[in-house]
């Protein structure tokens, strides 16, 4: 692929990231508010919020560590951007596959959260210090079970001698469902459900939203930000809802329709295009929506320790199956 | 970008100054599923940096009176400010009190007034609307 198509791409990528993760905000604000026995807000709140974030002032508090707090938002946003390029969009791999795999989605999804996290300690509020300690706090715990079903996935796949194991557009192509045993169905049905748990807390939304909980410390590590620094950030924010949905879709259901349905070619392409997108909204949908609806905020030693052992235990017993599987299946 | 954004993204932060809840009540009455303000895209907001609107109740003690001066300058601009009650717009029953430097005019610039013991939901969220048309001018005239 000459070097034009894929900036042609990774534009349309980016863009079309953007996009999509404004509208499914918009989409998850429509559908928390309907289940609530409200109307809710128009589907396009969230480029109204972000058109008039930009009209506002931006204020660089005085107390606050002026370059390390204007740097965060643009890192957060720029690293949420880039792992869009890392992950397959359905019916296509990865734009910049080869460059970099799964393990580098990991670390592009925890910058944000470090960027976060370091803005808060620089705002020079209290509340953002307590509210980037918290974030740092829940990084530590999520980050591990999160990596456990990663390496899993990527231990079973390389013993089918698939290589490299560990990028995402392979573990997208090479679905494990059919592969492995009962044992393994369970192990597999068990990481993903881990996954699932995971992924509000890498969101950072209810019941794991205590960096931001607006009702307790006052915005948490975004209390002193305002204007484009704010928008920055939620512009971040929906655009990593779709990176993690997208993963936890090209990890366990990266299956197409088009196929099935007999198509080719460009319509294949479009269909499949349109299935991923929908994909990508049912686990918003399951794993973000209907959780921050039905619960309410945990607190900072019940997530940390809940994913210390809870979590983390349920993701090693999914690992455990894959491996009594392989032994047992052979 | 211009100020037209307001209209259906307008962000709300509350400040309490010495109010007896009746007026609170109301603004939390107003997110509830029977007016649901954030099908005009109205939401309520931890911090001032995240405000548009400011949803200013109670009479202004001694001591909140330079809370709320700085709460209003912590405002990013445009800003605009909604007293929500008769306490805050005329000092009400605490007229002339010893402890009330109120009412809410004097210590910062009031757009909206929504008299009232408590005000309804609905005279809160006309005055939040009301609001907007201030914005627009500022937009106007920039």
């Amino acid at each position: 692929m000459s070097g034009w198509a894929i900036l042609g791409q990774a534009v349309l990528a980016l863009v079309g990231g953007g996009i999509v993760g404004l509208l499914y905000r918009g989409l998850d604000r429509k559908i928390a508010a309907r289940m609530q026995a409200r109307l809710g807000p128009p589907l396009r709140q969230p480029f109204l919020d972000l058109g008039k974030l930009l009209a506002k002032e931006t204020v660089i508090p005085k107390t606050a560590v002026a370059w390390v707090f204007s740097a965060m938002p643009f890192v957060a946003a720029i690293a949420s951007f880039t792992a869009l390029l890392y992950l397959p969009w359905g019916p296509f791999g990865p734009i910049l596959e080869g460059h970099g795999d799964a393990l580098l989605v990991l670390y592009l999804l925890a910058v944000p959260a470090l960027a976060m996290a370091l803005g808060g300690f620089a705002s020079g509020s209290p509340l953002g210090v307590v509210g980037a300690q918290r974030e740092l706090v829940m990084l530590v715990s999520y980050e591990f079970p999160l990596a456990v079903v990663l390496v899993a996935l990527a231990w079973r796949l390389s013993t089918l001698g698939i290589a490299p194991a560990f990028s995402l557009g392979q573990m997208a192509r090479y679905p494990l469902w059919g592969v492995v045993g009962p044992l393994g169905l369970i192990g597999l049905v068990v990481l993903l459900v881990s996954l699932l748990v995971v992924t509000p807390a890498e969101l950072a939304k209810i019941p794991f939203d205590i960096p931001e909980a607006e009702t307790e410390i006052a915005g948490g590590l975004f209390v002193e930000y305002s204007g484009t620094y704010l928008a920055l950030f939620y512009l971040a924010d929906a655009v990593r809802t779709v990176v993690m949905a997208g993963l936890v879709v090209a990890l366990f259901v990266p299956y197409g329709i088009a196929q099935p349905l007999g198509l080719a070619g460009a319509a294949a392409q479009a269909v499949d295009l349109l299935f991923w997108l929908a994909k990508v909204f049912g686990v918003m949908a399951a794993a973000v929506t209907t959780v921050r609806v039905g619960m309410a905020r945990l607190k900072v030693d019940q997530i940390a320790r809940g994913f210390w052992w809870r979590v983390t235990a349920v993701a090693l017993s999914g690992l455990l199956l894959l491996a009594l599987d392989k032994v047992v299946s052979g | 970008m211009g100020l037209s954004a307001f209209k259906r993204a307008l962000w709300v932060f509350h400040v309490a100054t010495g109010s007896c809840n009746g007026c609170d009540i109301e603004i939390v009455a107003a997110l509830t599923p029977r007016y649901d303000v954030e099908r005009f895209g109205i939401r309520l907001v931890g911090t001032p940096r995240h405000a548009d609107v400011l949803l200013v109740t109670g009479p202004v003690t001694r001591p909140m009176a330079e809370r709320l001066k700085r709460v209003y300058e912590q405002t990013p601009d445009p800003k605009a400010v909604v007293v929500v009650g008769g306490c805050g717009s005329t000092s009400g029953v605490f007229y002339e009190s010893y402890n009330v430097v109120g009412p809410v005019d004097r210590i910062i610039p009031v757009d909206v007034y929504v008299p009232g013991c408590p005000p309804r939901p609905e005279a809160i969220i006309d005055g939040v609307v009301k609001a907007v048309a201030k914005l627009e001018k500022l937009g106007a005239k920039a």
